[in-house]
């Protein structure tokens, strides 16, 4: 394991306890598509972006919109271990006049790039973004974290044949495709079928990989680099839930409750984990 | 500068080339102000403009909601988006967008809804809004309003690209009466008195002004007074114009191309109920759906002509 994996699973590792943390302040939340999406934030924030924590709203940054919008507490989590806000604030989750509502919110929190919640926008919004990034002729890059479960919504196709059609090749789709959704598995709920096909058919530059290994994630964003014509769609093959067993082995886990005794349990277990790989 | 110049002639432009005029200099004022459409270019006369400048004007084919979401995207880029559809589909059709995307998320955008109400005549009730302003009315901090004629669409058009908020903009595509001398500024949020009166006060927008201008001549033969104002901007509702006429007349009549629920008469009996009550009748649709027809059938089959508003005046005077 090269350091920079090291570097790259610790970075993980904080993150889920830094979710777990948020989520474990109201007791419960959506645990599950928080955690599967942890890995990619380690290496979206720990390598591939260009951010600078000091200065969030840095015009030549890259871009993150998390239009699984539920998925705030990891973001949050990603951003408070990065420095842009306290840690200790990650405990003001969804409290009356917090920073962190549920839901991304770019007005309120420093570091989130744009206001998600409403399954399908964030899609539109970072199509929006990508294309004025282009047109004020910078090189900064948006990212986009699109859930499989969002995909049944219709403007989410309608956003990625707009990447197609404009040539948006600052734009990197990374599809979360945990297989589950509110109501179960998405192959019971709604098929949507082959991704990685569907994102070909769309016009997209398509990898799939390992969504919770840290080294095909930077491989496959690594590639995204080059830029070009064509918009770029990592389908991630992830685990609702991943890094915490109990989760990840729980059917319905799209809310599951992070109580005191489980986040003692599931910290003490991830933090010996970083120790081992921070050595 | 506002002068009135009413006559009950129409305006020799077409208020699709004021916007197909209008939108281009805009652009060329202002590198940030950008141009989006779905699929209706060809409409508002912009697509020879567009094709030349697709920087400036971007075409995101006939998928409103994603538009909505672009030119957010874009707002939050620090660009100044004026978008455009036919109002049913710049309106219900992105409802959630416009309210989320846009307003939520504090990304400013101006809206253009054509052909509202009875004006989309020969697309029918599909495309006949008689709901726009009453969702939007409904968006925190918006603004909403219905055009008069094309020298209004042109000033208004030059505020809205740096007024915060998403702004929504009703005006039909052809022609209207000629109410202001071209050049005129007419300031969102001030309404215009077009006529002075004394038994009753017509409140009106878009094609009603006409329609109440011509009413109150009428009913002067018949010796009624009656004022008109021009409420273009349904929202913020200039409440101070509100109160001084019902003050003046006691007797307030709203004259809509709309749905009764949700547009200028529910704003104006907001104001008169929690300020300075007096009786009010209203012309306006009354909780249907739109249906073919020309603009004429139309405004008789909806009740929206010049009679309808002598009638809804008579009445109210009879209830003062």
């Amino acid at each position: 394991m090269t350091t920079e994996t090291k570097e790259l699973k610790a970075l993980a590792a904080k993150i889920r306890i830094a979710a777990l943390t948020a989520i474990n302040s109201i007791g419960s939340g959506h645990t599950g598509g928080a955690l599967s999406i942890a890995d990619a934030l380690a290496v979206l924030y720990g390598r591939e972006m260009r951010v600078d924590p000091a200065n969030p709203s840095w015009p030549e940054r890259d871009k993150l919109v998390c239009s699984k919008g539920h998925a705030g507490p990891a973001v949050y989590g990603t951003l408070a271990v990065k420095g842009f806000f306290p840690y200790e604030e990650l405990r003001t989750l969804n409290q009356g006049g917090t920073r962190l509502p549920s839901h991304c919110d770019r007005n309120k929190t420093p570091g989130i790039d744009m206001t998600t919640g409403s399954l399908g926008q964030g899609v539109s919004l970072a199509c929006g973004m990508a294309l004025g990034e282009k047109l004020r002729g910078r090189d900064s890059r948006v990212f986009l974290i699109v859930g499989d479960g969002e995909t049944n919504e219709g403007q989410v196709w309608e956003g990625f044949s707009f990447a197609s059609a404009k040539k948006l090749g600052n734009l990197v789709v990374l599809l979360d495709w945990n297989k589950r959704q509110l109501d179960g598995w998405t192959v019971d709920i709604h098929d949507m079928g082959d991704f990685e096909a569907k994102f070909k058919a769309f016009g997209f530059d398509t990898v799939k990989v390992n969504g919770n290994d840290v080294d095909e994630l930077a491989a496959a964003l690594e590639r995204t680099r080059k830029g070009g014509d064509k918009p770029y769609a990592i389908v991630m093959d992830t685990v609702k839930g991943a890094g915490i067993k109990e989760v990840a082995e729980t059917a319905m886990n799209h809310t599951y409750p992070v109580t005191d005794e489980n986040l003692a349990i599931w910290k003490e277990r991830l933090e010996a984990e970083i120790k081992e790989l921070e050595g | 500068m506002i002068k009135i110049v009413y006559n009950g002639e129409l305006d020799p432009r077409l208020c699709k080339q004021v916007l197909g005029s209008t939108i281009p200099a805009l652009a060329e004022a202002d590198p940030d102000v950008i141009y989006l459409d779905s699929d209706l270019m060809n409409c508002i006369g912009t697509a020879k403009w567009g094709a030349a400048h697709p920087d400036r004007a971007i075409n995101c084919g006939i998928a409103e909601a994603n538009m909505i979401g672009v030119a957010c995207g874009l707002a939050s880029e620090g660009f100044k988006p004026i978008v455009h559809s036919f109002g049913c589909f710049s309106s219900r059709r992105c409802f959630d967008q416009a309210f989320l995307s846009a307003g939520y998320a504090k990304n400013d955008i101006t809206i253009l809804g054509t052909d509202p109400g009875v004006t989309a005549t020969m697309n029918g009730g599909t495309h006949m809004p008689f709901e726009d302003m009453a969702l939007y009315r409904a968006l925190p901090g918006s603004t909403v309003i219905d055009i008069t004629d094309p020298t209004m669409l042109e000033s208004v058009l030059h505020q809205c690209v740096d007024l915060p908020g998403v702004k929504y903009v009703r005006v039909g595509r052809k022609s209207y009466a000629k109410v202001y001398e071209e050049g005129s500024e007419t300031p969102i949020g001030k309404a215009i008195t077009l006529r002075e009166g004394s038994d009753a006060v017509v409140f009106a927008t878009g094609i009603m002004i006409h329609e109440a201008m011509q009413a109150a001549q009428a009913l002067e033969k018949e010796g009624i007074s009656v004022a008109v104002v021009d409420m273009f901007t349904v929202k913020p509702i200039d409440v101070d114009a509100v109160c001084e006429w019902a003050g003046k007349t006691g007797a307030v009549v709203t004259a809509e191309n709309h749905n009764r629920y949700g547009g200028l008469t529910s704003a104006v009996s907001e104001v008169l109920g929690a300020r300075c009550p007096v009786p009010i009748e209203h012309v306006a649709v009354e909780d249907e759906f739109g249906e073919v027809g020309t603009q004429s059938y139309l405004q008789k089959r909806f009740g929206l002509t010049a009679e309808h508003v002598a009638e809804a005046v008579r009445k109210v005077i009879s209830r003062k």
